[in-house]
């Protein structure tokens, strides 16, 4: 399957371990440019410290992983400048001269325009998050990692954020790898879902639905997605 | 309906804090005020000799002598100046020590061992060998006031600096800062509420080593106002003295608090 154009992402026999214990054992993977990839797995099973090697941000690693392009990241905990306004941790580290004007559109982005000149501790858990979102978005990446950004919010801002992420993603189309637990989620979001699981993708989904996703159209995918989890659907229903 | 129950629910809610300060501010002054009025007794009576301690209406008689001849506002100024001296000269060299090892892998190499051993020696310790050095002018007074103020900057700048949280140094490598601006918006700011505590402390330690260093020889100053009323016996002056210390610490811990508050302002909540 050798493909034309460099992928965004390539990973090759990945492997991490902090002093005895192996997190990720072997990861193979490959993301196309514009790819939707979400990474579905137990907590404790790698997803973020797979993000941060992808990142930059740990290089003690066996194995390759190489990320040709521009990387932006939101992390899982939203990990704001307490001491800059709202606006200005958008702008931060952009380095382009109408920087204000930027981070107000993305902020418009994420329904928080009235917060743009509040102290981040002052916002709720769902409004930080969705500021590192913002953030993560106003950088127009070339690969933009999401770490369960979408994590602290309430049902309804989560369906606005998937619109804004399936949108933003549409127009700029970067890879995204989108770490998730919400099943639904990854099945409206992505092209193909990993399944991590002791430090290894032991399964891989490919997701043709037809976009804009509706939530009834994914019900039948998504027992099989949840049997590679080790949940039995007709159990838990 | 709701909306009224909670209306009226909300109303002691806000009255009770009102309440409560207007009665404690009061109370906390009973018994300061009556020791204040004691010791006038025991001075009034003659329990209380004048030669160990005026009567705190002799103290204020004093107080508004010195300052109409203009003695007081003299000695004043010259203890002023040392601390201002001796704070600008200990407080430079405090924090670029503290900013050159807190920020380079090879400064922290080569500073902090030395300052950290140092700092387990009483500064006030050193006045024998500042008067060697230095003399009995004003050169020793200045260096002690440095030393004291050089020390708690020095030591919580470098602690601040090395408390930043690494994630947000992450966040701030990933989204494309430069290692300047990783230092001006990420490191230093997280650095400032520590440095502040250590402005602080480095206020109180300047005003005590002020003291101190004025009772080297002083021919001026307020320590030196102090020491010649002890010659004569002045236990009023000796008391204003004190009392002009404590005006002038309490105005810099009043300063840096005010600081904070504006410093700090993202901390609100
Ligand atoms: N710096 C570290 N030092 C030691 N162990 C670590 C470190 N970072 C992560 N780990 C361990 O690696 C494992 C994977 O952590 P990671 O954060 O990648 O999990 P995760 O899949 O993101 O989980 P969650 O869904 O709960 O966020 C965990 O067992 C964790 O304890
Ligand atoms: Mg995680």
């Amino acid at each position: 399957m050798a493909s034309p154009v460099k992928p965004a992402v390539s990973v090759r026999g990945l492997h991490k371990a902090f002093g005895a214990r192996t997190v990720l054992d072997g990861i193979d993977l490959e993301v196309e440019p514009g790819e939707f990839v979400a990474l579905l797995g137990r907590s404790g099973c790698g997803k973020s410290t797979l993000l941060r090697i992808l990142a930059g941000l740990d290089r003690e690693v066996g194995g390759e992983a190489e990320v040709p392009g521009t990387v932006s990241i939101a992390f899982q905990q939203p990990r704001l400048l307490p001491w800059r306004k709202v606006w200005r941790n958008i702008s931060l580290g952009l380095h382009k001269p109408n920087g204000r004007a930027i981070a107000l559109k993305a902020l418009e982005e994420v329904r928080l325009t009235d917060h743009a000149d509040a102290w981040p501790l002052t916002l709720s858990g769902g409004e930080a998050q969705r500021v590192s979102l913002a953030r993560a978005l106003v950088r127009e990446p070339d690969v933009l990692l999401l770490d369960e950004p979408f994590g602290a919010l309430d049902a309804l801002t989560r369906l606005a954020m998937h619109h804004l992420v399936e949108d933003l993603w549409a127009r700029h189309k970067p890879a995204v790898l989108l770490v998730t637990h919400d099943v639904d989620e990854a099945l409206l979001l992505a092209d193909r879902i990993l399944v991590l699981d002791e430090g290894r993708i032991v399964a891989t989904h490919h997701v043709a639905l037809p976009r804009p996703r509706r939530r009834a159209s994914v019900v039948e995918q998504r027992t099989r997605v949840l049997a590679d989890l080790g949940v039995d659907v007709e159990e838990a229903a | 309906m709701t909306l009224s129950i909670a209306g009226v629910a909300a109303r002691p809610k806000t009255a009770t804090p009102v309440q409560t300060r207007k009665f404690t501010l009061p109370l906390r002054w009973i018994s300061p005020v009556a020791l204040v009025l004691l010791w006038q007794l025991a001075s009034s009576t003659g329990v209380l000799s004048p030669d160990k301690l005026a009567s705190p209406l002799t103290v204020a008689q004093a107080a508004g002598e010195l300052v109409a001849d203009g003695q007081l506002g003299e000695a004043f100024a010259v203890s002023i100046t040392r601390v201002l001296f001796g704070f600008l000269i200990g407080g430079f060299a405090g924090v670029v020590l503290g900013l050159v090892s807190g920020l380079s892998r090879w400064g922290e190499t080569l500073l902090d061992p030395p300052v950290q051993m140092l700092r387990t020696l009483p500064h006030l310790g050193l006045i024998p060998l500042f008067i060697l050095w230095f003399g009995i002018g004003e050169e020793p007074k200045l260096a002690l006031v440095a030393a004291g103020v050089a020390f708690p900057l020095y030591l919580n700048l470098h602690a601040g600096i090395r408390q930043t949280d690494p994630g947000l140094v992450e966040a701030a490598r990933v989204l494309g800062y430069s290692r300047f601006e990783r230092i001006v918006h990420v490191v230093l700011p997280s650095a400032v509420p520590q440095t502040l505590v250590g402005l602080r402390i480095a206020f109180g330690t300047a005003w005590l080593s002020l003291i101190v260093a004025e009772q080297i020889n002083a021919d001026a100053g307020l320590g030196f106002l102090i020491n010649n009323a002890r010659e004569f016996l002045r236990t009023d002056v000796v008391v204003v003295g004190l009392v002009v210390y404590a005006l002038l610490g309490l105005t810099t811990d009043a300063l840096v608090r005010l600081l904070e508050r504006r410093i700090l302002r993202w901390r609100a909540r």
